[in-house]
């Protein structure tokens, strides 16, 4: 499993997050599921130490995530969350940043080209892109540091299905290029569907399903 | 060295202060007439300002007879302190500001008052530290509690930009790092506005005061220079130690955001 969940329960400001959550992730392309408020992204984060639970554990490839270095975990396990968030500059900029701190050679060109980007979009201020082409720019730094596992927290919902369909098919084409496992967040089972092959679905926090997609959205 | 360019201080008389409370009543009269609803505020304003100054001016008093330079360093000690707790109250959105802010009111204190006294700039004699010291630190107050009220609005607005940052694997300070660099330059901006503008716009207050003390105008416009420049490096090192040491508490120390308000 690429990634084991223990009895794991998180509270914020008096309320219940995540409850008592068991389940495996395995390699591959999972998606996890469920109405707004179920806790998808709160676990998502959970799974690169950008928070940690109050209960339980979370194994990463057999070993405690507590006992992973949270930097050096984050640049194996990158996170790309909902709201593009790029810092001040050109595309170019940013990724080479991403790949700086991970130690690794920037291939721009194929970098973009992954990301749905064509090469024109590395001199591009951050700031004038449309909110599609800034998810994609997200993406792409993500993908500079050449991480093993992508955490998606909602990839498209900003999106119109133009630019949806353009990510969707972008990530359709990482799979088939690097070896990389993707961990999705939708609240559109349909993207799910399209997108994953294991499913986890939350409901108030709680498992509600968890596995072969065939079976958990039948 | 500055030498003690005012000898021939002036005597002002307890009625010269009286009369001046002309004007205190023409602003409560200004208020009430427009309905600012300041007249008690203006009261109480200048009754502090008769007790506070009138009490500090007598330990300054004690202590230039007394002629000490530890009755000063306890001094400059308290107004460091107090100077902390009240630049706190400014930086409410940032967790366990105090420490900070003490520790970078001491260092600028401590720094460019050591500095003027090692280049012989000022004597280390009461006379000069106390005067000296009062004007370091509370600059170096305001402009700790600019940059740590500017920081605590920043990071709540770039929360989202700094998590992204972390999620790339970054360090607390290289998330954070655009977001201390505008605190700093916040808490700086406004003496080095006022610096450029000195002479032009306005007269500071050492000048003018030397001025009416019978001083010669090259006098006072030195002595005026070197405390300018004197706060510049005041207001640099505690907006720097006080923002660089802050940041960190919005972090845990997995590296993680706190959530706001624990």
């Amino acid at each position: 499993m690429l990634f084991e969940l223990r009895e794991v329960g998180l509270e914020r400001g008096g309320k219940t997050v995540l409850d008592g959550l068991s389940a495996g992730i395995p390699e591959g392309s999972t998606a996890i599921v469920g109405p707004s408020g179920a806790g998808k992204s709160t676990l998502l984060r959970l799974l690169n130490r950008l928070a940690d639970p109050d209960r339980g554990e979370i194994d990463y490839r057999g070993r405690p995530l507590a006992a992973y270095e949270p930097l050096a975990l984050r640049r194996e396990v990158a996170l790309v969350p909902q709201l593009p968030a790029l810092l001040e500059g050109t595309v170019e900029s940013n990724l080479r940043y991403a790949a700086e701190l991970a130690g690794e050679e920037l291939e721009l060109d194929r970098t973009l080209g992954l990301a749905g980007l064509d090469a024109s979009f590395a001199e591009r201020d951050v700031a004038k892109l449309s909110v599609g082409e800034q998810q994609r720019a997200m993406l792409a730094r993500a993908l500079a540091q050449r991480p093993a596992v992508l955490l998606l927290d909602e990839p498209t919902s900003a999106l119109d299905h133009i630019a949806r369909d353009k990510i969707e098919a972008a990530l359709a084409e990482l799979r088939r290029e690097l070896e990389i496992s993707v961990v999705l967040v939708s609240h559109d089972p349909e993207q799910a569907r399209r997108l994953s092959d294991w499913v986890l679905r939350l409901e108030a926090g709680r498992l509600a399903g968890c596995g072969p997609l065939a079976e958990v959205l039948a | 060295m500055v030498e003690a360019a005012a000898s021939t201080s002036i005597h002002i008389a307890v009625w010269q202060v009286a009369a001046s409370l002309a004007l205190v009543a023409l602003a409560a009269a200004i208020s009430f007439w427009q309905g600012a609803d300041l007249e008690r505020d203006i009261g109480i304003a200048t009754v502090r300002s008769i007790v506070q100054l009138t009490l500090v001016g007598y330990a300054i008093k004690l202590i230039f007879e007394a002629d000490t330079i530890w009755l000063v360093l306890v001094l400059l000690a308290v107004m460091v302190l107090f100077g902390a707790l009240t630049a706190r109250g400014r930086a409410k959105k940032v967790p366990e500001s105090f420490g900070p802010l003490l520790i970078g009111l001491a260092l600028a204190g401590a720094t460019t008052l050591g500095l003027v006294v090692a280049l012989g700039i000022f004597e280390p004699t009461p006379r000069y530290l106390v005067p000296v010291g009062g004007m370091v630190i509370g600059n170096a107050m305001t402009a700790s509690a600019v940059a740590l009220n500017r920081l605590g609005d920043e990071m709540g607005e770039a929360r989202a930009r700094i998590e992204a940052t972390l999620a790339l694997g970054a360090t607390a300070r290289e998330a954070a790092m655009p977001t201390v660099r505008r605190a700093l330059r916040s808490g700086m901006i406004t003496l080095v506005d006022s610096t450029k503008t000195t002479g032009l716009i306005f007269f500071p207050g050492t000048m003018v005061g030397m001025l009416l003390a019978g001083a010669s105008p090259t006098d006072a416009v030195r002595l005026q220079l070197i405390l300018l420049y004197t706060l510049l490096g005041s207001v640099s090192i505690s907006a720097l130690v006080a923002t660089s040491l802050a940041y960190r508490n919005f972090f845990t120390p997995a590296t993680q955001l706190r959530e706001p308000g624990t």
